[in-house]
């Protein structure tokens, strides 16, 4: 803990004493200002060393320092654990204990709500096949160890080793590719674009005048004027305003184009506006933007369309306002976010930080193998790794990989 | 009649739980009397003549490491031994070793004879006398009461016991022993849940007949592997080899066509048998695309010609054992001694133990072995050290003592079957245990004799071999991490031998021996170590700790924080349906699972953390109220 604390705001802070702080991350940038203050060991609520961080609001902000305390070997606490560990610690009186009752009884229901949602579709597919790729592992390496006897001694041949890599590039893959794991760290990256004078600049005034705009520093962004964050019901979302590049850079019309085009490259999503008062009905909406878009169809207020959403369009007037609520909706339901409740963050946290637990202690198996011949070192870093897993997957018992063993061999004399 | 004679622990049966329940309850101090239908059968192994192997041979050095008998009579009996994994990292590297079965009964029989406090009797046991749910007694067939305020059961096979061969059945507890029946059926009075398993064993062959020509041989290890932390190598009797041999396309053609005349495939057998030790016919029906199986061809002793061919235990009728066997190479002309037969028998649901592995709904009555739904010599002796120990502890006024699942395998298996209970014949697997870099066959000492000592398990010989050997380790510990060496000061030839390349920077000794390359005795010759250990036990203990340096000290935390929740007790007599908060599913769970410790409810299937604190909540909500 004391290592954590001096990481985070640069010294100890005193104890017992609410402090007002910077919280910064490894390079020193500043991710949030708050309070600080820390209860050394006994005198906290659970009786060990206890650090507490008070930030701002935002959940994007609370999020990287979230991110930040689990990068300095913090683990995040289950559903009740801070009580479980105080009453272990004999420091809950009676009526505490009641209370805690209570709390854990609401909590856990809502964690539970969050961490249905929290994975979803593909990706859920994808972290459930990587489970299952693990699973089948470990009742190639088990059974090597526990039926000696048997004429499957996998760690032997070369079997095992294909496999592990082959798994290993499945979680880099998985981890590189996950859209959930960007949007928690740098956001949801949203190009705005569009002829000049459809009304670019407009709607991306207006989406940071209605949406919470992020004052705190970001890490690892450009201090560019032309990228701007917002905070979109939680989501965190970085806009592009790809009309301020070709303004800003008369000199060299070709390499603004350029540049722009980059940018709808890079975007998670297009935001291509059209003048719907110019266009009319039936206006064009095939473009070559490649990646996913949104057409905004603005100034209804001149062309008489109703506002709101229809297919990937959304009809809107960045001058009235009508349909923007349309527009935010469909970014969300774009990035697969629907809630604005922070456990979601939490409970999306809890799953990144699993796949990471996991993906580490594959890998360091597969440095036991190889360097050490270990095979109980591999299976006990695959057992860790399932263990990790199992946080979003269910757990799987010795009995399932006994099963799975006795099933998939014939084992026994 | 009364028998005059008062005890404090009855134990039943003479197998492998009876012998290490009554030897432990003695050692104790507990004045002790163990029952069997036939003292010519104590310690007799009924099923394949070998101790040992992955898992097992663990248990049977935790079984030496509290005092027990199994390791120092497979000592002087074993015949044939090997270390199983012995490429693959200390932690799951097991002793296993072919017994002869005389010379191990007759180990296991002067034991039983020499202990003080012990009293053996051959009757059989009709009844278990019972007052207000405390156990009084025992009846024996002839009407004989034995009166004691503690009995371990060990029965074994024998309770209904029901044997098969072909389409004809007949009761019995074991091929030549009578079943128990009218114990059984007393016991099934009781609220304990009784269920049928099953088990079989191959037809026994005389070696004679066997053509060994062509045949693949396997030796015993050189030198030659000890199993008891006491023992030497020069207590065993002489060395044979076993030998491979594989079933083939014919014989899987002889078994099929003989499969409409099979009890196991017929519907005569009700009893579930062991996945892990399936019979030859379940092997060729289940894994169809399988050509050969491996038969382990195991000598039944040095004095006999008799042999046990390992893997085609069967419970199909004689005359297609007969074809079968003539079908394998080597036994074409062999000749069958004994007919393989399938046993089924009564086991009791183990969730109806506590970890004392005393029965909750009898006070004082307990269960080892067979009996509480696992296979095997080793578990069942685990099972009988432990249950004989706590008989003792309980008349002595003392509580009971059972090993954590991070203290031994011991501790593994009487924890899940008292929390999980079993649907198949249970067998210790090294992947049962989450801390299986702990729980080694080296180290078994170190984690169990200081306690057994405590208990009073532990004589004052293996005491003092225990204090040694720890003390060696530490000492040394401390010189090699006092001693450095540095970059050039090496003879560069040792050095490129020892340690692959030239060292790099400074390093204490104790770091060079984590290197996975580097040995202790290569290391102490790199160096010139001066006076360096010559005790092998030392020397292993020093590499495997430096091994796994990091790795023990994780499952070390993980065990701290486990133990904390395993000393929160549940009172016997908790009503879940107070605990706010609980689903009804979490509720129905504890309630029949009736968990006697925090960490025990924590490892019911479907108990979340959650709910974990739930309970924790409101035990401290009940004890206030107190």
């Amino acid at each position: 803990m004391p290592g954590i604390a001096r990481s985070l705001t640069g010294h100890l802070p005193p104890p017992r004493r609410a402090c007002l702080e910077e919280f910064r991350d490894g390079s020193g940038g500043v991710i949030d200002q708050g309070i600080a203050i820390r209860f050394p060991a006994p005198g906290s609520y659970t009786g060990e060393d206890v650090l507490e961080l008070q930030g701002h609001g935002s959940p994007v902000a609370m999020q990287m320092l979230i991110r930040q305390c689990l990068d300095l070997g913090a683990r995040l606490a289950r559903p009740g654990e801070f009580s479980e560990r105080a009453f272990l610690a004999g420091r809950l009186d009676l009526a505490q204990a009641e209370a805690v009752a209570d709390l854990i009884e609401s909590s856990t229901a809502a964690a539970a709500r969050s961490a249905m949602n929290a994975l979803r579709g593909v990706l859920s597919q994808q972290v459930h096949a990587l489970a299952d790729g693990l699973t089948d592992l470990r009742v190639y390496v088990e059974a090597a160890i526990d039926f000696p006897d048997e004429e499957i001694d996998f760690l032997a041949d070369g079997e095992v080793m294909r496999r592990l890599e082959s798994l290993e590039q499945a979680f880099t893959d998985l981890r590189r590719g996950m859209r959930q794991g960007r949007l928690l760290r740098d956001g949801l990256r949203v190009v705005i674009s569009g002829a000049p004078n459809t009304g670019k600049s407009s709607l991306l005034n207006r989406l940071l005048r209605e949406q919470r705009a992020i004052v705190s520093d970001i890490p690892g962004t450009t201090r560019d004027v032309l990228e701007q964050y917002l905070d979109l019901d939680g989501l965190p979302v970085m806009l592009v305003d790809t009309a301020g590049i070709r303004d800003s850079d008369d000199v060299i019309e070709a390499e603004g184009v350029q540049r722009a085009r980059q940018a709808r490259q890079d975007a998670d999503l297009v935001l291509e506006v059209r003048d719907h008062a110019l266009e009319g009905p039936g206006g064009s909406h095939g473009d070559d933007a490649g990646g996913p878009v949104i057409f905004v169809c603005n100034k209804i207020d001149l062309s008489g369309h109703p506002p709101g959403a229809d297919g990937d369009a959304v009809y809107l007037s960045v001058l009235t306002g009508d349909g923007m609520d349309a527009l935010v909706e469909r970014i969300k339901e774009f990035a697969g976010y629907r809630e604005a409740e922070s456990a979601g963050y939490i409970a999306r946290q809890r799953h990144l930080d699993a796949l990471e637990r996991a993906h580490r202690h594959l890998s360091l198996g597969i440095e036991r193998l190889r360097e050490m011949r270990a095979g109980e070192l591999l299976a006990e870093e695959l057992r860790l790794a399932q263990n990790d897993l199992g946080e979003i997957t269910g757990t799987v018992t010795s009995d399932d990989l006994l099963g799975r063993i006795f099933g998939s061999f014939c084992i026994g004399k | 009649m009364s028998h005059p004679e008062h005890f404090d622990v009855i134990v039943i049966g003479g197998g492998h739980a009876g012998v290490e329940a009554a030897l432990a309850s003695a050692r104790v101090g507990a004045s002790t009397l163990l029952v069997t239908h036939n003292i010519e059968t104590v310690g007799q192994m009924s099923c394949n003549p070998a101790i040992g192997g992955i898992g097992k041979g663990h248990i049977v050095k935790e079984i030496d490491a509290l005092g027990g008998v199994m390791a120092r009579a497979i000592d002087r009996s074993g015949i044939h031994f090997r270390i199983l994994n012995a490429r693959k990292g200390p932690a799951v590297q097991a002793t296993r070793a072919q017994a002869d079965r005389a010379l191990y009964r007759m180990a296991i029989r002067g034991a039983v004879e020499h202990q003080d406090g012990l009293t053996l009797f051959q009757q059989a046991v009709d009844d278990i006398l019972m007052d207000d749910g405390r156990v009084r007694g025992v009846r024996t067939r002839i009407g004989i009461v034995f009166e004691a305020p503690a009995v371990v059961l060990t029965t074994g096979t024998f309770l209904n016991g029901r044997i098969h061969i072909g389409m004809d059945n007949s009761m019995g507890g074991r091929a030549g022993d009578p079943p128990s029946v009218t114990l059984a059926n007393r016991l099934r009075e009781l609220p304990l849940g009784v269920d049928r398993l099953k088990t079989g064993t191959p037809p026994r062959i005389d070696g004679k007949t066997i053509d060994y020509r062509g045949l693949e041989e396997q030796p015993g290890d050189e030198p030659v592997p000890v199993f008891s932390f006491l023992g030497s190598a020069e207590e065993h009797p002489r060395q044979v080899h076993c030998h491979i041999t594989h079933t083939n396309a014919r014989t899987h053609d002889i078994i099929m066509q003989g499969l409409d005349r099979s009890p196991l495939y017929g519907g005569m057998i009700e009893g579930v048998g062991p996945r892990y030790c399936p019979s030859i016919e379940d092997k060729v029906v289940r894994f169809a695309d399988r050509a050969s199986h491996q038969i382990f061809i195991e000598p039944e002793g040095l004095n006999t010609t008799e042999v046990y061919p390992n893997g085609i235990s069967t419970s199909l009728p004689f005359d297609v054992q007969r074809d079968l066997v003539h079908s394998i190479r080597g036994f074409e002309n062999a000749r069958i001694t004994r007919p393989g037969y399938a046993i089924e028998y009564d086991f009791f649901d183990p969730r109806g133990l506590k970890h004392s592995l005393e029965t909750k709904c009898v006070q004082g009555l307990f269960f080892a072995g067979q009996i509480n739904g696992t296979t095997g010599y080793e578990e069942a002796a685990g099972q009988g050290l432990i249950a004989g120990l706590n008989a003792a502890r309980q008349v002595a006024g003392e509580d009971p003592w059972w090993p954590g699942r991070g203290d031994a395998y011991i501790g593994v298996m009487i924890d899940d079957l008292v929390t999980l209970g079993t649907g198949e014949p249970y067998r210790m697997f090294t992947s049962r245990a989450e801390y299986r870099l702990q729980l080694r066959e080296d180290n078994a000492d170190l984690r169990l004799t200081q306690e057994g000592r405590r208990l009073g398990l532990v004589d004052d010989g293996r005491m003092r071999r225990l204090e040694a050997k720890r003390d060696a380790v530490e000492r040394e510990k401390i010189r090699l991490a006092g001693t450095r060496v540095h970059p050039g000061g090496l003879d560069p030839q040792k050095e490129a031998a020892v340690l692959g390349r030239a060292l790099g920077r400074e390093a204490s000794l104790l770091e060079l021996l984590r290197r996975p390359e580097v040995g202790y005795r290569a290391m102490a010759d790199l160096v010139g170590l001066e006076e360096p250990l010559d005790d092998e036990q030392v020397i292993r203990q020093l590499e495997i700790q430096a091994r796994y340096e990091g790795y023990i000290e994780r499952q070390q935390g993980e065990i701290k924080r486990l133990r904390s929740k395993e000393n929160t007790a549940i009172p016997a007599d908790m009503d879940y349906a107070l605990v706010r908060g609980l689903s009804a599913e979490v509720r129905q769970k504890l309630a029949d699972a009736r968990p006697e410790t925090v960490g025990q409810a924590a490892r019911i299937p479907g108990v979340t953390p959650a709910a974990v604190s739930l309970l924790l909540v409101h035990l401290k909500r009940i004890q206030h109220a107190a």
